[in-house]
């Protein structure tokens, strides 16, 4: 007995434990903090065992386990960390698959652990069984069942591996009850590469220096970043970079927060609700450069008058985005720090202070018929811009501004200030409502000591209100904002222009928030006029626990500019047409 | 609309067929035949696919494919730049050749007979999808019991880029060739 005692302790590299607590050891080894999930029958043995993990990893219970991939999706998106759920089989893990599609789309990434019905049981329509790798197969950077224990640390490792590098993604693991409870001698090794994946490809430099001749001989550059700036922590390269060639620059959403909002070169939002200048100049710059972004058709409308005149150069980590969308004439394929770190010798320093005041005088423009009337309306209704302007003024312009989707959305994102990267956390690429409460839940955890505002429709919150629940039980400290038109408001401004104001299906009869609040005994106000609206803001932030603020905005405002659907950029309008 | 043979050499696991066929669903891109195999490197499969589609449309969706974490790398590739063949086996009434002159188109055609029992025959047909077609075509007043055949299978013409590829050393680690094939 002795000898058998001494070569187990003589062997600290491997011990023998069971299938579940592999899992929680992996996560352990992988610098896991939370874990988003709900449990259930097919993933017990993996709750039992976190039973004895308090001190390492604590567990958020969200009320739906889409709710769970929405806040691992904040966590990830606040953080830059990769964000974790657990769910059961069947219905806990087809739960799972809208935030797992919105990650996908966003490049968000995750790791989510499914529980599966046992090996011998697969195939036979048991309790709970379905066939969540089948389901989340299209929607996944990569997934893969489980059936023995012994395949839990090489898999969990490449889990983690594959959802953080290159372009992030999430990753869906099955793992089947038997491999749960089954015992193995564990050692964990993380994963650095396997061969038939090249996250992030070598930078060819004869593509730098084309594309460095090219930006150097342009008279009008402008420059469209993305979330590949965010992702590849780029925002300081990327900021010397457009400093020294003194180039205009424009983002989408998704690279929303990445260039401080106040910089000079920062002229604005791309895309269907984003600024004039933008979005007109885009069809007259010279040389258009791209970093991280793949031209998703809400920025570029009709692509038939996408920046026709100009010589783009794309920097791109993923090979099957360059000329996806928009021919790339100079393409540079790689991570976006890397090449921007190599373009920057290479480029030279630059004026374009001219070409900067075209878009100065667009800015202008539509300060003076769209952005004034918004920020400072003379109407009694209270409008969704001067809400956030009084959000930017309280906090300074340095929240972490959450987002769900529609009219709402892309106010907030127009008009929110920034000071920090990885602040505006939004569903760009899906468009999810009911992603921001949880994610805002998400992301206060992953960013601690930031304050955290969720920003959101009557009708998104609706879709995932239940995660008020979530709010009650950690206690965490978000400020919820719900702009109340009563009304799906960007379908009703679509009906209002483009389907002769047939409302339907778009009015909303609300709850009383202010009751479902003190139901989950969140601190709570309702305002609907405007003297009483700064008040309450200031009141929301320097409350110390979570807030919900509940605002009535007008009914029928509408969200301009716009660019109406399959038009051109520079087709961009700033009011309803009149013939309306 | 172009006649493309699009090549996918992945890692072998249950689920990339699955993976693979879902590319093409997702833009309803018909395919009109599909083989898998193994090839000359090993552990690695081979998928060969017959599509016909616009180019720019296959090749987004080759880069996509290449984009699997599974999959090595794909390629497409136009008829010129191509050798492929098709393999057929026909099942003939054995009647057919006392009754028949099938021994003699069978033979006109360069198939083989690979078993010729008391009632039936099985026949091999190697080449081109049209050289199969008329073959079917001289048989079928015969008679055919059972006709099946394979999807193409396909080498390419240049130097072929796989075979670069998998001389590269990738992450450090020199993929071994396989020499028993």
């Amino acid at each position: 007995m002795e000898s058998v005692k001494s070569q187990t302790i003589t062997a600290p590299s491997t011990q023998q434990v069971n299938g579940s607590k592999a899992v929680l050891e992996a996560l352990v080894k992988e610098g896991v903090e939370y874990i988003f999930g709900y449990p259930g029958g097919a993933i017990m043995p993996i709750y039992d065992e976190l039973y004895h993990y308090h001190d390492q990893l604590k567990h958020i219970l969200t009320r739906h386990e889409q709710g769970a991939t929405h806040a691992a999706q904040g966590y990830a998106r606040a953080s830059g960390r990769v964000g974790v759920c657990f769910a059961t089989s069947g219905p806990g893990a087809t739960n799972l698959i809208t935030g797992i599609a919105d990650a996908q789309i966003d490049s968000t990434p995750l790791v989510c652990i499914t529980g599966q019905v046992a090996a011998h049981l697969l195939g036979t329509d048991a309790f709970q069984e379905t066939d969540i790798i089948g389901i989340s197969m299209p929607v996944t950077k990569w997934n893969f069942q489980i059936t023995k224990a012994s395949e839990i640390p090489g898999v969990l490792a490449k889990a983690f591996y594959i959802a953080k590098s290159g372009r992030p993604g999430p990753v869906l693991i099955d793992i089947t009850k038997n491999a749960q409870f089954e015992e193995f001698d564990f050692s964990y090794e993380q994963c650095k590469g396997f061969r038939s994946y090249i996250p992030t490809p070598k930078l060819n430099f004869d593509q730098i220096d084309a594309a460095a001749r090219v930006i150097n001989a342009a008279e009008k550059p402008m420059l469209l970043l993305g979330q590949g700036v965010i992702l590849a922590e780029a925002e300081n390269e990327l900021k010397a970079f457009i400093e020294k060639a003194h180039i205009p620059t424009a983002w989408t959403i998704m690279g929303l927060s990445a260039l401080e909002t106040t910089h000079e070169l920062n002229v604005g939002m791309l895309g269907m609700h984003g600024n004039y200048g933008p979005n007109k100049l885009t069809n007259e710059c010279d040389v258009l450069i791209a970093v991280g972004m793949r031209f998703d058709d809400r920025v570029t409308g009709d692509l038939k008058q996408y920046a026709k005149q100009a010589t783009v150069v794309h920097i791109e980590i993923d090979n099957a985005e360059i000329s996806k969308n928009v021919h790339a004439h100079y393409p540079v394929l790689g991570d976006a720090k890397e090449a921007l770190t190599a373009l920057l010798p290479v480029i030279e320093e630059n004026n374009h202070e001219d070409w900067l005041n075209e878009f100065r005088a667009f800015a202008q423009t539509e300060y003076d018929k769209v952005i004034h009337d918004e920020l400072n309306p003379e109407s009694a209704e209270l409008t969704m811009g001067e809400v956030i302007k009084f959000i930017n003024e309280e906090v300074n312009n340095d929240a972490i501004i959450v987002t769900d989707v529609g009219q709402h959305q892309m106010v907030a994102c127009r008009y929110a200030g920034f000071k920090q990267t990885k602040s505006s956390i939004t569903s760009g690429g899906l468009g999810t409502m009911g992603f921001c409460l949880p994610a805002a839940i998400g992301a206060k955890m992953g960013a601690p000591d930031r304050e955290v505002i969720a920003i959101i429709g009557d009708g998104g919150v609706q879709m995932t209100i239940q995660e008020l629940g979530t709010i009650l039980q950690t206690g965490v400290n978000v400020k919820v904002v719900i702009l109340n038109n009563e009304f799906l408001g960007m379908v009703r401004q679509w009906q209002e222009l483009f389907f002769d104001k047939r409302y339907s299906a778009t009015e909303m009869i609300n709850p009383d928030f202010m009751l479902l609040a003190k139901a989950y005994s969140i601190e709570c106000e309702k305002v609907d006029e405007r003297d009483k609206l700064r008040a309450a803001i200031h009141e929301m932030i320097s409350h110390d626990g979570p807030y919900l603020l509940e605002v009535r905005v007008g009914k029928e405002n509408n969200v301009f500019p716009m660019v109406p659907s399959g038009a051109s950029v520079s087709d961009i309008i700033l009011e309803k047409p009149q013939n309306i | 609309m172009s006649r493309l043979t699009i090549s996918i050499f992945s890692e072998s696991r249950a689920g990339i067929l699955n993976k693979v066929s879902s590319a093409f669903s997702r833009r309803k891109i018909n395919i009109l035949s599909l083989t898998a195999s193994e090839c000359e490197v090993e552990g690695i499969f081979r998928y060969t696919l017959l599509v016909e589609d616009d180019e720019s449309k296959i090749r987004k969706m080759v880069l996509q494919l290449e984009k699997q974490v599974e999959v090595v790398k794909a390629f497409y590739h136009f008829e010129e730049e191509l050798v492929s063949q098709e393999l057929a086996l026909f099942k003939i009434p054995t009647s057919s050749m006392t009754n028949g002159n099938a021994e003699k188109i069978i033979r006109e055609h360069n198939a083989r007979f690979l078993t010729i029992e008391q009632d039936y025959a099985v026949v091999e047909k190697t080449g081109f999808r049209a050289e199969i077609q008329a073959l079917f075509d001289e048989l079928a007043p015969l008679g055919i019991l059972e006709y099946a055949s394979s999807g193409r299978v396909s080498i390419s013409k240049p130097e072929t880029n796989i075979q670069s590829y998998f001389n590269q050393e990738v992450l450090g680690e020199k993929i071994s060739r396989r020499i028993s094939i």
